[in-house]
């Protein structure tokens, strides 16, 4: 329990060795936890934009079906909409037609029709005369006949 | 029980007085109190072969440091730097001075904790050694530092000179010492001689308690670690069952102090860290 000039020499150990850990131990750790604080702190931002991105995708996705979903029904209504036009007109056009054909037929056989009328009234006149003929020819009585003829001749 | 084959052995008081004497420049043991022509060898030597360990190991560590996945030497030193930056933190709240104080801690931390940790190597191995090596038979050797006043109180006294700077350099020569005669009991005429004395006082009494904790722990420690190997020695001179009781004593009694020991190393080495930080960090800090 003595006291000697080991305390000075103690001291400067003491110094030398604070200031080593100063200059050469500390800092390089210090900066090693502080560059893996930044690090962690980096990756839980990134994970964390990867969170907000992976909603705002998710987001967007069902937003893009949706709008798929109601486009294809839009279309699907449309093309109902359209069939039924073309139906429409189709039916339209085919009563057109038919009417059409239908006039075309009746002007023919009303046409036929005046013809065959025609026709038999020649016919009917042909019998007539044809007729007229042979009642004529049984008919005719000379002596009235001369006297008609007679009287004829006298007035001429 | 005196025969002649004890006389050649030292008895008890011989051995211990023994192990308690420094390898100083003298020669001798060290006669007067206090005498600075002399230095102690093996306390200088032992302190600076712990510190040159102490930074290689960290040393090591700093080679291979990486601020990715740290190594097991490099977590480690990673876990004492982080307990250690945050003590500093909450005590000493000048950010320019951490640079410096909370290195100074670590060092301080680790080196004490090599000094102390000297005591766990058995009490005689390294004396016997250095005899052998000198060829002196009663050669003197002790191997821890700290359980040299002069090494403790050097380390107190370095963190008393660490107070004064800071106290300059904190409140100024001026404020300092304004600081000195004012507080803590006011300022008035009258007080300023009582509070200068105060202010001595106090730091007299930080210094030397902090100081002589650590050095009387790990006196008392080496102390009980040699008695614990005096059971062990009084084998061959006893007779009956009480030799080989005494052996066993010292098994048993050595094993529990040593492990009980592990504890103190560590907590003095803590200890002593943390009362540099409260003084510097009271240094900072006006009354």
């Amino acid at each position: 329990m003595n006291l000697n000039a080991t305390l000075v020499a103690q001291i400067v150990v003491f110094f030398i060795l604070a200031w080593f850990t100063m200059k050469f131990v500390w800092p390089p750790i210090m900066k090693a936890l502080d560059e893996r604080a930044t690090k962690i702190a980096d990756g839980l931002a990134a994970a964390e934009r990867g969170k907000q991105s992976l909603d705002l995708a998710a987001k967007r996705s069902a937003e893009t079906v949706r709008e798929g979903k109601e486009k294809v029904a839009e279309v699907l209504a449309q093309a109902d909409k359209r069939a039924l036009q073309i139906i429409e007109a189709a039916k339209v056009q085919a009563k057109l037609e038919a009417d059409k054909i239908f006039a075309g037929e009746k002007a023919e056989i009303e046409q036929e029709a005046a013809r065959i009328k025609e026709s038999l009234r020649e016919r009917v006149a042909e019998l007539a005369v044809a007729g007229a003929e042979k009642i004529l020819r049984r008919e005719v009585d000379i002596k009235a006949h001369a006297e008609m003829l007679a009287s004829i001749k006298q007035d001429l | 029980m005196a025969t002649g084959h004890e006389a050649a052995a030292p008895n008890a008081g011989e051995y211990v007085v023994h192990h308690l004497t420094q390898l100083n420049t003298s020669g001798h043991a060290q006669t007067s109190i206090i005498d600075f022509s002399v230095i102690n060898l093996d306390t200088v030597f032992f302190s600076i072969l712990m510190g040159a360990i102490g930074l290689f190991l960290m040393m090591r560590v700093v080679k291979g440091v990486t601020s990715g996945v740290p190594g097991r030497g490099q977590a480690a030193l990673e876990i004492l730097i982080e307990m250690v930056a945050n003590q500093a933190k909450s005590i000493v709240h000048s950010e320019q001075s951490r640079k410096f104080v909370a290195p100074l801690a670590l060092t301080v931390f680790v080196w004490v904790f090599l000094m102390n940790s000297m005591d766990f190597l058995p009490v005689d191995l390294l004396p016997w050694i250095w005899q052998h090596l000198t060829g002196n038979p009663h050669a003197f050797l002790r191997v821890v530092p700290t359980a040299d006043l002069n090494g403790t109180l050097g380390m107190s006294v370095s963190v008393l000179l660490l107070c004064f700077w800071y106290n300059i350099k904190v409140k100024g020569l001026g404020g300092w010492v304004h600081e000195l005669f004012t507080a803590p009991f006011g300022n008035h005429p009258l007080l300023y001689l009582p509070n200068f004395l105060m202010q001595m006082i106090e730091f007299l009494a930080k210094t030397v308690s902090h100081g002589m904790r650590l050095f009387g722990n790990m006196y008392a420690g080496e102390l009980l670690f040699m008695l614990i190997a005096l059971m062990g020695a009084a084998y061959g001179g006893s007779a009956g069952l009480t030799g080989p009781l005494l052996w066993v004593g010292q098994v048993i009694a050595g094993t529990g102090w040593a492990l009980f020991h592990i504890f103190i190393v560590v907590l003095q080495a803590f200890i002593f860290m943390m009362l540099t930080l409260v003084y510097i960090g009271q240094a900072h800090e006006g009354h």
